[in-house]
């Protein structure tokens, strides 16, 4: 049976002047279709350049990512990101930021109009209609996320790759976001791949966590899945011992066995 | 408002959620009564404390100026002197009273008219090669050199050149704008399309933005905030240029009428040109900054 993202033992070496640096070494991971999986991983371990494989932004010194069957290679929309640092063009508002993507992958299919109401039906997902015409400088970081993911969300990719999207906010932005992308998630079944620094984050959303070891060549170490059933309530969780019990064991995966050496 | 210290880090975004409703003390500010009148004083204040301290300067120097100038034997006018030999000038830009015989207003539209077509081209031919060249480190490397070398060269260096090569002294003139003003525009540009942060590549590779679109809508507004400090320097540059240019090339510029009333010994004259030149240097400067400010809106806020 072939999954439907697969990546196929992926190696990936950075080779600058003379050096050599393996950073991933022989990554195999099924996923399924509508599967929300996060990975997670000490800093530096390589979790972005797994998910630039993935995008295609980055080239796989060995193996390669297959997505329903085909062999992806280069970048597309069928692969969208949200960005760490949001990436929305400054010079755009939040309206064209997100129309931009939708001309783009809608425009030989959709009409002037279906692309204008695709649009502002996107902007309003991810609740960011109110502030369409304003330019991203003019909006707090949490918002540019959302838009960010609202125009991620627009090209309706098959796999939505999410690089720390909420890294850079403060605890209750978070937990806002966090919210929104678990009603999404919930609301159009995506296939999800997320990375987090956050353990609590993982246990929440994901369907399956994935824990990586420490670079340089850094593996797969362990999967867990997280058999708690949607909706899933953050109040509820708190409590619950199976929510409890998955934390842990990510907790002792990062902190316990794969504890992170501090280069000196 | 205080939160319950989080016991760690990686909790914390759970742990924040169930915060205790704490009860605050409402404290209402009085509301500042901001009536119609204490808002247009202040809107005047601000434009004489903008107006009067520049007027209140040139009087000063006007009067300094005059002081020393009236002594006999003085080699310079006073402003009294100027007001008085050059007052048709003054107060008439635009009289037409002979071929060679016109408002200084009508030599400064001539100068203009130079200066659009040379800077023009400067402009245009400046953000095409800034662009090719930023596209590779390699041409960057290799040329940046001699651009910064190029750039030094006087406007009046470049003359006997550029006669030599058009044998006539309008093309002259305006090939010497060219390329005085072209340097920085090309340097500048290609700056900013090398700096084009790699996000927004990222983000043209996952949309599949082709060549064209990338040029138009990724690379021409990132680098505008570049490309519009290389249009505001060349503009500076231009001015300098044409004046000097037209000192040698002839014709009804104001630069030429500067040189011809030196030879016709009227130097109250060259005082008033002087000051056109100042003013509409000044003005163009104000209108390229203008327009970069409108068309960079954003992107350097970001
Ligand atoms: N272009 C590159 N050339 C050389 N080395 C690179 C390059 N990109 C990344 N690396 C190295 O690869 C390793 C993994 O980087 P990566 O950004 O994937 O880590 P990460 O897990 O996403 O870290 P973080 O959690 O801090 O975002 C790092 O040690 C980094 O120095
Ligand atoms: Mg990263």
């Amino acid at each position: 049976m072939t999954s439907y993202c697969k990546i196929d033992h992926v190696d990936k070496t950075f080779t600058r002047g003379s050096t050599e640096t393996c950073v991933l070494k022989g990554i195999t991971l099924d996923i399924e279709k509508g599967e929300y999986v996060s990975i997670i991983g000490h800093s530096g371990c390589g979790k972005s350049t797994l998910l630039n494989i993935v995008a295609g932004l980055t080239e796989a010194t060995v193996g390669g990512v297959i997505l329903e069957g085909k062999h992806v290679n280069e970048p597309g929309p069928d692969r969208a990101v949200v960005f760490q640092n949001h990436s929305l063009l400054p010079w755009l508002t939040v309206y064209d930021n997100v129309r931009l993507a939708v001309d783009k992958v809608f425009g030989a299919k959709k009409s002037r109009a279906e692309r204008d109401e695709w649009t502002l039906h996107n902007l309003n997902l991810v609740q960011m209609t109110h502030a369409k015409d304003k330019r991203p400088s003019e909006i707090s970081g949490g918002m540019k996320q959302r838009v960010g993911l609202a125009r991620a969300l627009a090209m309706e990719p098959k796999v939505l790759l999410l690089d720390e999207p909420f890294g850079a906010l403060d605890a209750l932005t978070r937990a806002h976001l966090q919210d929104t992308v678990m009603g999404l998630h919930q609301k159009l079944g995506n296939t999800v791949m997320m990375i987090t620094h956050d353990v609590d984050e993982a246990v929440l959303l994901s369907d399956r966590i994935i824990m990586m070891t420490n670079g340089p060549a850094a593996q797969i170490g362990e999967i867990l899945s997280v058999p708690i059933g949607r909706p899933r309530k953050r109040l509820e969780l708190v409590t619950d011992a199976t929510f409890l019990k998955c934390r842990q064991r990510v907790l002792e995966f990062l902190y316990e066995r794969h504890r992170f050496v501090e280069a000196a | 408002m205080n939160m319950p210290v989080a016991k760690s880090n990686v909790s914390a975004s759970i742990l924040s959620a169930p915060t205790a409703p704490a009860v605050a003390k409402i404290v209402s500010l009085p509301l500042r009564q901001t009536a119609m009148n204490t808002r247009i004083r202040a809107t005047l204040v601000k434009i004489a404390s903008a107006v009067i301290p520049p007027l209140v300067m040139i009087a000063l120097l006007l009067t300094v100026w005059q002081v020393l100038c009236m002594r006999p034997g003085a080699t310079l006018p006073a402003p009294t002197k100027i007001w008085t030999e050059a007052y048709d000038l003054i107060v008439d830009p635009f009289f037409v009273a002979g071929p060679q015989d016109i408002g200084l207003g009508w030599r400064v539209l001539v100068s203009l008219q130079r200066v659009a077509i040379g800077y023009g081209l400067a402009a245009l031919f400046g953000i095409a090669l800034g662009t090719l060249i930023g596209q590779s480190v390699w041409a960057m490397r290799g040329l940046d050199p001699i651009f910064q070398v190029l750039r030094t060269i006087s406007p009046l260096a470049w003359l006997p050149i550029s006669l030599a090569a058009f044998r006539d002294s309008q093309p002259s003139a305006i090939f010497v704008i060219f390329i005085t003003s072209v340097w920085p525009i090309i340097i500048n540009t290609a700056v900013g399309i090398r700096n084009i942060p790699q996000d927004y590549r990222n983000v043209a590779a996952v949309l599949q933005l082709n060549h064209f679109e990338f040029f138009w809508k990724i690379m021409i507004p990132s680098a505008a905030p570049y490309i519009f400090t290389g249009l505001r320097i060349g503009i500076g540059l231009s001015w300098l240029a044409i004046v000097a240019a037209e000192m040698l090339t002839g014709g009804v510029g104001i630069g030429f009428f500067i040189w011809d009333a030196w030879n016709s010994s009227r130097l109250p004259d060259i005082f008033i040109a002087l000051a056109y030149i100042g003013i509409v240097g000044f003005l163009l400067d104000r209108v390229v900054a203008g327009l970069a400010s409108i068309v960079t809106r954003g992107t350097s806020a970001n």
